[in-house]
């Protein structure tokens, strides 16, 4: 070892390392107390409520997502009573009113909207601003190594416009008139002469499409400008790229979608006839319309959306497994760099492949190979992702933690998912399955264990991140395992469901039917008692999660010892305090050294080297411990 | 006092004001690129929605025949105008002469009212010919075409009101940062202008 060397502090001589450590400790302290103080004079409502910071924005995103994926999933339970037991009372019925349900028997009618309504909820209201409101905005910033968003009140703005578009969507189950009824995709004629519901329908799309503008923006001008130092593109994790994407694919695919929901407000309150054919009867009278419309026209519009929106759903889910199957097999992801191209493939090739949608209607032969070939195509890109994540498990000491079994549990289920899709993308094999369960049973597959599981993932890996406390592994491993049952029990019987030909929108299930009787009558019982099953399965998650959420509100954290529960290389993990500080997020701006998954280096000190840190032997740092200092430490 | 505390809390976002070295903008004029590749693709969506209800017509009304061609070419040479001054406005700025940049910056809300009202003229001629978005699809488009574009024409009359008023104090501050603000809501104008130099032979000549 080195002679000790002395330094002067003050008017008196001490050791160099011990005047480090005591300056260090100052500086902490000093910097601890300023946050402090600034937050302190922040009022309530700026610092919770109209906040400004990207974390609390994150929260807020979270928090509210959370609640409208319970609430649509409620609604499903609702529909799925209904298909179990065609026309059978329940006393839970009554919940929705009795012009819905009267003695506890749910109207066809009420069945459209409750469907109308749960897609509606879940894929705008509950994943999109989950995976990229919540996760996006608290961990991408982190991730980069930015101190805040790049427009932080255009951020506010983007929750806000959100949380409107939502009270707009929740406020037509009020109005006497009903929801939206004409399914997630309102396809007109049906959308154009519906109920009102459908006009509230269209504001509330308004407002959330704004909100992902502005959030898609926000995304890609914070990626592109606010990188810390060092952090170049090929550093990001895995999370960060996936964001990327994503936020080009609101950006570019949503207008479309304003556009039709403009033009069907004009249908709907100018009475124009862009989606009107001409002649149209309703009911037994001519609508007297000027006609001359074409509804293909708002089927083309929206699914030039909600195709890329398909991989808005899907690409953060990846992002987060990507991180804790890294985070958990100890070792580098397999083929980062396949996996960074193949995701940029995928945003391109989703624009060119929405009208596999629309099959049915008769485009024409030369249309649909395009859009066959396309189709195959994109498939090419998610195969790769998936075969590196799996390939990424070969040879890694796996921890098998909670959000681990959720990110291991999302591979085979998105591999379902997306494989059960190549004969949808056939015209030939789907004219056959396409108004069946089995294009239910696949975007579902892709959708629930898929994207939702690696949700759950996500909100097990970073908990201790955002409140200082680990949810609990018990109940976790309870919450998993049940979940993985029912929900496989729910979604695999669509699949033989929809290749006996049972039809998807059937208010009693397909009993009506004689082929799709049997089927029905087997099945549906069994899969409605999976789902309620599933709804049990959840209960165990909100205790822990709101048990655990509270604690940490009150104060009970672990502050040193949980500052990096999961040892990530990541800068969101190894640079930050847990929970990161209010304004700023880091002490020290840090400066990256190093790609995101340097787990397991050889000669290296532990088996994780974080981003921050720029040598190797450095001794591991805590969370929240600056590169300077362990450099420091080595030194002398 | 409050005005100082408040500037306290704002946190310094990296690259407000001055361009990143390595990408070579500022925040905000990446964030109004991307933000116009977003309404190029809402505009287009309504212009392939134009397109497709037109080829699929039996039949379909020229525009110059049914529309008010004069009205809307001086439209059109008054949106241009307002490009011209935009930009005048900026160049001054830069040049650090706030007074001639809020010239400009009053000249081109003028251009955007005079366009507004002969806007609502043009409408209103329409009207009276009994011309209603419900009358046929022509007309339907036409309505909310022009009737969205209008709506971008007011959103940046309203922007250039707040820099006219209240929203200049920022020069004596921050006279870098109220300048970039003056290009990048210049970069919106000229996007709107352009719709308008789209939206005027399609709708009009052809």
């Amino acid at each position: 070892m080195a002679p000790k060397r002395q330094v002067r502090v003050g008017n008196q001589w001490m050791n160099a390392r011990d005047a480090w450590h005591a300056l260090e400790e100052a500086r902490r302290v000093t910097l601890d107390e300023e946050r402090r103080q600034r937050l302190h004079d922040l009022p309530f409502i700026r610092k919770y409520v109209f906040s400004t910071d990207h974390k609390v924005i994150g929260i807020q995103y979270g928090f509210t997502a959370l609640c409208f994926l319970l609430l649509g999933f409620c609604l499903m339970i609702l529909m799925r009573l209904q298909l179990g037991w065609p026309g059978h009372a329940f006393s839970v019925m009554k919940l929705i009113g009795e012009m819905r349900a009267p003695g506890g028997v749910l109207l066809p009618e009420a069945y459209n909207q409750l469907g109308a309504m749960h897609g509606t909820i879940m894929i705008f209201l509950g994943i999109v601003p989950l995976a990229v409101g919540a996760f996006g905005n608290y961990f991408v910033p982190l991730q980069i190594g930015a101190p805040d968003m790049a427009f932080p009140k255009l951020n506010m703005a983007s929750y806000w416009c959100y949380f409107v578009g939502g009270v707009i969507m929740l406020a037509s189950f009020g109005y006497s008139g009903g929801t939206a009824n004409s399914g997630w995709t309102s396809y007109p004629p049906l959308s154009d002469i519906a109920t009102h519901g459908q006009t509230f329908w269209l504001f509330g799309m308004v407002f959330l499409i704004t909100s992902s503008l502005l959030g898609s923006v926000n995304f890609l001008v914070t990626i592109i400008q606010l990188r810390a130092k060092g952090m170049s593109l090929m550093r990001f994790p895995f999370f960060v790229w996936a964001q990327f994407v994503t936020s080009f694919l609101l950006l570019l695919a949503f207008p479309p979608l304003e556009a039709a929901a403009v033009l069907q407000l004009m249908d709907r309150l100018a009475h124009t006839s862009f989606f009107l054919p001409s002649g149209l009867v309703v009911s037994g009278t001519p609508l007297g319309n000027a006609g001359g419309g074409n509804p293909l026209l708002w089927q083309h519009l929206f699914w030039f959306l909600a195709h890329p929106e398909v991989y808005v759903l899907i690409l953060p889910g990846m992002g987060i497994v990507a991180e804790v199957i890294a985070n958990n097999t100890r070792k580098p992801l397999w083929g980062y760099r396949s996996m960074v191209g193949a995701v940029i493939f995928l945003g391109f090739m989703s624009f060119v492949v929405w009208a596999h949608h629309m099959f049915l209607t008769g485009m024409g032969t030369v249309i649909s190979a395009f859009f066959q070939t396309t189709t195959m195509i994109i498939s090419i890109p998610s195969v790769i992702i998936l075969s590196a994540l799996f390939i990424s498990l070969w040879g890694g000491s796996i921890r098998f933690n909670v959000p681990m079994l959720f990110a291991l549990a999302f591979l085979p289920m998105f591999g379902i998912g997306g494989l059960t899709g190549l004969p949808l993308g056939l015209a030939t094999a789907d004219l056959h399955l396409h108004d069946t369960y089995y294009v239910i049973g696949h975007f579902h597959y892709v959708v629930a264990p898929g994207t939702i599981f690696a949700m759950f993932a996500g909100v097990y890996y970073w908990f201790p991140k955002i409140t200082g406390r680990r949810l609990n592994e018990f109940w976790g491993k309870v919450h998993f395992w049940i979940s993985l049952v029912c929900i496989n029990g729910i979604f695999f019987p669509m699949f033989m469901q929809g290749l006996a030909g049972v039809s998807r929108r059937l208010y009693d299930g397909g009993i009506q039917y004689a082929h799709a009787k049997a089927i029905a009558e087997q099945t549906n019982p069994f899969m409605s008692i999976c789902a309620i099953g599933l709804l049990c399965a959840q209960v165990p998650f909100l205790i822990n999660f709101f048990y655990n959420a509270i604690l940490s509100i009150l104060g009970h954290r672990n502050e040193i010892e949980n500052q990096n529960p999961w040892q990530a290389t990541t800068l969101d993990w190894a640079a930050t305090t847990s929970p990161p500080l209010g304004h700023g997020n880091f002490e020290v701006m840090p400066v990256v050294y190093r790609g995101p998954y340097e787990y397991s280096v050889p000669g290296a000190a532990t088996d994780w080297t974080p981003q921050h840190v720029e040598t190797e032997e450095a001794p591991p740092t805590g969370g929240g411990m600056l590169p300077e200092v362990a450099v420091a430490q080595r030194e002398m | 006092m409050t005005a100082h505390a408040d500037a306290h809390h704002e946190l310094e976002i990296p690259y407000n004001v001055m361009p990143r070295p390595d990408t070579g903008v500022y925040n905000a004029k990446l964030g109004v690129w991307l933000f116009l590749a977003s309404e190029v693709m809402l505009f287009g969506a309504l212009f392939s929605s134009l397109i497709l209800l037109r080829t699929g017509a039996p039949s379909w009304p020229v525009g110059k025949d049914t529309l008010h061609v004069l009205p809307a070419t001086v439209n059109t040479f008054v949106l241009i105008l307002s490009s011209v001054t935009v930009v005048l406005a900026w160049a001054n700025l830069r040049l650090g002469n706030l007074k001639k940049g809020r010239i400009f910056i009053g000249i081109t809300l003028l251009c955007g009212l005079i366009f507004m009202l002969i806007k609502a003229y043009e409408y209103n001629l329409s009207f009276e010919h009994h011309h209603f978005p419900s009358t046929n699809n022509f007309f339907a488009i036409y309505f909310t075409m022009t009737g969205l574009h209008g709506l971008h024409v007011l959103g940046g009359m309203i922007v250039f009101t707040y820099f006219l008023t209240v929203g200049s104090k920022m020069w004596h501050k921050e006279p870098q940062r109220f300048t970039n603000r003056i290009e990048v809501v210049g970069l919106y104008w000229h996007f709107v202008d352009l719709v308008w130099i789209f939206l005027f032979p399609t709708l009009y000549l052809l």
